[in-house]
């Protein structure tokens, strides 16, 4: 008797917490309005059934729970009932699968019209890549990831010299245009999800996945990673802002292109500027997709005035990050681990140059870098 | 009809001494409780880190496990749950001990590869655990183990520790192979005289299914096991495209990751049956007894399982809806997955209206059956959302799917497995678990699950994605999400602690509970007539028994007691009641 009403308590409650709890969808920013009908939809049918098994389990328990001499009715089964049971099965299953098919024909048939962008991920962050005034992204593979060309476009394709790669962690969109996201992976599997555009999708080494969605309304957006990572997959993030059009293609015209930088990288080359090959190395090497250079905790600890300053190592010990701290920190990263970090860093080998390129650039981030 | 006279007359040689009755013991009872007991150690094991989890997600200023324990005991939660605990125990323990009783054998076929199952499990167990004491500690990668991330520097437990889970996982795949050749032979030639499939209890006939399925399944992660160990070890590149992970460019070139993908869910969905089939039959028969009704649409119930299992191979690739394979892949696979819903409905139809004009006592093991009932149904429910793959989309890797799974082959499978444990503990022990502790056991297990698990949906619902050690910062997340994921976490403890009134009843009372007669609940199957309670080895005496009827002659018209034995001939000529009493045969 005590479960009867306990059931009947658990459905009054599961309604009333589905229509009262603050914990619904975030507030929509595409025109996958279709998505959250689909899941209305799914609510309503479910919870429907939800209600009438539950309920109907609470009924016969208060209706047949043992009494002294009662005796169950012998009924091995009932070829009409289970029949009809059948049936309304099956229309509520087509009810729920067929505008779900439809919507999702959709999901899988990409707007002629629609912009492409390319979101290239790696441990553990995100970078952003347009094709250009061509509108075609380049030919693009890691085999090219090097010093200058963080996600690997092909110097020698000339659909990739007007590509914009963006290096501020920022996907910038237009308002109401369909975008069709063009996913990559440098390493291992990623996603990418903005909660209120609904769609999301993997992102698979090796290959080019891909979504789209129209973006509805401005603002700015959280990205998230879905697909486990690794130890920082938790914190691998980045922000879209959805923009106006011109406000957008304002934007865009600033931006250096690939070629820009090529040209550029070519013309003032100069072997001296270790600072700016450190820059460009630890950007190429994934550095910086865990030292952060502007304070962020991120998986390491940050870079921003990391030199010359006292750190606690996990063993509870203090050391002056000094050069052959630093050095050490690279070439063997499990030696000397700062408080409240994984010991997670592979352990990597750079010739002197890179080292020392390297180094230049993480003093350079100290403010006490020029008394040195 | 697999009758085999000659087992009336040769009974097994008892063996005499300790080391041969308990230890290398080929009796399939013996075996079976040290296939349970193991595998409620290691449950235990996999409890304990799951409320470790919960501390640092409901509390993450306790500073408690780091972002590598955290997703190192993620993983080791959920396989240890799915298959070290789940299917061990409904197979290994439920199996062996149930499947010999239930169709009126003496033994497994096998008794020797039986023994060699359970040993072969233990291994696999300890070399799991072994992971937790290897360089890196174990891997954090996830159940799921997807390369590249599974063996490339950035997760813990990258080196040492995925391999000793591979390894462990092939011996345990070796150790269910053994076990499932065996229930399956077991079933097809060593029933007894009159056990005709169709009067099979739905016990023997979801473990026998479940079974078949994981004869089936199982090779599937094997060969993925051993090509990841090849990709770790020797640079294949089965699953491996060329990457750099960390800085570095991997030895590596034209591998999919997506491979592994499709060869994991081919096993890893055809698991949730492996683990349900079992439940559903156990359940059944729970239900029927402890309503004293028999249970309605027996035909279809078996059916149901049939086509269930079959067509549980046909829908792996629903958890891979985002994955990034092919678009059109979906149309085929959220079809085919509701299409499965058909079956598992009418198995809920039947089971609620088995209750329907009954005599229903509720005792500790059917309150257990009916908290599965409700459990199974959320979770069967929104496994809709999630098989209807545009549904899916904004779902996939967030609260809602943890919430989903849980609900569907986490909670409600271990309410079977207690139910079920309280009530073929008489048969095992002799003697009665304590029914005060079982009551609570069950309330604060059924209502702290409810709360952990069903508020968790609508944080998926908002976006929050699963397998995040922390959730700092982010816009999106209100802080009272934050609050209920606290409020979680107190329930969660809760629920684990309240396995210590299980773990302190089932001891106990295997020394102290009231005898309990051969027969405590009156029940029907032939496990409940055995000669001796516990059953002896070779559980039948001197005679096997012989079955008159199917396992479900509760409260039959005409007839004063309330249940009839399978073993209770039929009267020859035709009382009134008899024609009905057909009926109840399913018409065979």
């Amino acid at each position: 008797m005590i479960l009867a009403v306990v059931l009947i308590v658990i459905v009054v409650g599961s309604v009333v917490f589905h229509f009262l709890n603050p914990w619904m969808l975030t507030e929509l920013a595409s025109h996958w309005g279709s998505m959250d009908a689909m899941l209305h939809i799914s609510f309503l049918i479910t919870g429907i059934v939800f209600v009438a098994v539950t309920l109907f389990m609470a009924v016969a328990i208060i209706r047949y729970r043992h009494r002294e001499g009662q005796r169950a009715r012998f009924q091995p089964d009932n070829r009409k009932l289970e029949w009809w049971l059948i049936s309304a099965t099956t229309v509520g299953i087509v009810a729920l699968l067929a505008p779900g098919l439809v919507v999702y024909s959709d999901f899988t048939r990409v707007p002629s019209n629609a912009m492409e962008v390319e979101v290239f991920g790696e441990q553990w962050r995100y970078s952003y890549r347009y094709p250009g005034p061509d509108g075609v992204l380049g030919y693009a593979d890691i085999r090219h990831i090097g010093a200058g060309n963080p996600l690997g476009l092909d110097p020698t394709d000339p659909m990739a010299m007007d590509d914009v790669v963006v290096h501020d962690d920022v996907l910038r969109l237009p308002v109401d245009r369909p975008v069709r996201m063009m996913l990559r992976s440098k390493d291992v599997l990623h996603g990418f999800f903005v909660p209120q555009f609904r769609a999301k999708m993997d992102m698979v080494p090796g290959m080019v996945t891909h979504f789209w969605f129209t973006p509805t309304r401005t603002g700015r957006f959280e990205v998230l990673c879905t697909q486990h990572c690794g130890l920082a997959h938790y914190n691998m993030r980045s922000h879209v802002e959805v923009m106006e059009q011109d406000e957008f293609d304002a934007w865009l015209r600033e931006q250096e292109t690939f070629g820009q930088s090529l040209a550029a990288a070519d013309n003032d080359e100069a072997p001296d500027d270790l600072v700016a090959m450190g820059r460009s190395l630890a950007d190429s090497e994934g550095c910086l997709a865990c030292h952060s250079v502007d304070g962020s905790r991120r998986v390491g600890p940050t870079w921003l005035n990391l030199y010359g300053s006292e750190v606690t190592l996990a063993d509870g010990s203090t050391v002056t990050a000094d050069e052959p701290y630093l050095r050490r920190s690279i070439q063997e990263p499990g030696a000397q681990v700062t408080a409240g970090f994984s010991p997670v860093m592979p352990a990597y080998s750079f010739d002197q140059d890179e080292m020392e390129a390297l180094l230049a650039y993480i003093r350079s981030l100290s403010e006490d870098a020029d008394q040195e | 009809m697999a009758y085999v006279p000659s087992a009336d007359a040769h009974a097994h040689d008892e063996p005499q001494s300790f080391v041969t009755k308990y230890i290398w013991s080929q009796d399939h009872k013996v075996i079976a409780i040290q296939y349970s007991l193991t595998a409620i150690a290691v449950g235990v094991v996999a409890l304990v880190l799951s409320g470790l989890m919960r501390i640092q997600l409901g509390m993450p200023e306790t500073d408690l496990v780091d972002a590598s324990a955290y997703y190192q005991f993620m993983t080791l939660h959920g396989m240890i749950m799915v298959v070290y605990l789940l299917t061990a125990l409904f197979l290994g323990g439920f199996g062996n001990y149930l499947i010999p009783l239930m169709v009126g054998a003496r033994d497994m076929v096998f008794p020797y590869v039986n023994m060699l199952s359970y040993w072969f499990y233990l291994l696999s167990v300890l070399v799991l655990m072994a992971s937790f004491f290897v360089p890196g500690g174990p891997t954090g990668a996830g159940w799921t183990l997807y390369p590249p991330q599974a063996i490339t520097g950035g997760t813990p437990g990258a080196g040492w520790g995925i391999l000793t889970m591979l390894v462990s996982l092939a011996i345990f795949i070796v150790a269910a192979t053994m076990g499932g050749l065996n229930y399956v032979t077991t079933v097809l030639q060593a029933r007894t005289r009159g056990m005709t499939l169709m009067r099979m209890p739905l016990t023997v006939w979801g473990i026998f299914i479940a079974s078949i399925m994981a004869l089936l399944a199982f090779p599937a992660l094997l060969v993925a096991a051993i090509m990841m160990f090849l990709d770790a070890t020797l640079g294949t590149s089965f699953f491996m495209p060329a990457i750099i992970a960390m800085g570095r460019e991997m030895p590596h070139e034209g591998g999919s990751p997506l491979l592994f993908q499709h060869l994991f869910w081919f096993f890893g969905h055809p698991e949730v049956y492996i683990v349900a089939l079992p439940a559903f039959g156990l359940v059944s028969d729970l239900i029927s007894t402890h309503a004293r009704k028999n249970i309605f649409g027996y035909h279809m119930m078996v059916w149901a399982i049939v086509i269930i299992g079959v067509l549980s191979f046909f829908v792996w690739a629903h958890h891979m809806y985002v994955s990034g394979m092919n678009l059109a892949f979906g149309f085929f696979f959220a079809i085919s997955t509701l299409v499965i819903a058909v079956p598992t409905a009418i198995k809920v139809y039947n089971w609620i209206l088995t209750l329907w004009q009954a005599d229903i006592h509720l005792t500790v093991p059917m309150l257990f059956a009916m908290g599965f009932l409700v459990t199974f149904v959320v979770g069967g429910l929104t496994g809709l959302f999630l098989g209807n793959v545009v549904v899916d989309i904004p779902l996939a890797d967030t609260y809602f799917v943890v919430a989903h799974f849980h609900m569907v082959m986490g909670v409600a499978p271990i309410l079977v497995v207690f139910g079920a444990i309280y009530h073929w503990f008489p048969k095992v022990t002799g003697r009665m678990m304590n029914d005060t502790l079982g009551q609570l056991h069950f309330w604060i297990t059924f209502l702290g699950t409810y709360a952990i698990f069903f508020p968790m949906h609508y944080l998926g619902v908002m976006g929050m994605p699963r397998r995040y050690y922390a959730y700092e910062d982010y816009a999106f997340i209100p802080q009272s999400a934050h609050d209920l994921n606290t409020f979680i976490t107190y329930a969660a403890l809760a629920v684990g602690v309240a396995q210590a009134l299980f773990l302190y009843n089932m001891f106990w009372s295997a020394f102290y509970g009231r005898p309990s007669g051969g027969n405590p609940w009156r029940a029907t199957s032939l496990e409940w007539q055995t000669p001796d309670t516990p059953p002896k080895h070779g559980n039948w005496g001197e005679k096997l028994p012989e079955v008159h009827r199917w396992a479900y002659d509760y409260n039959v018209p005409g007839v004063e007691q309330d249940f009839i034995p399978q073993t209770e001939p039929r009267p020859d000529s035709g009382p009134p009641h008899d024609r009905q009493h057909h009926a109840g045969e399913g018409r065979s």
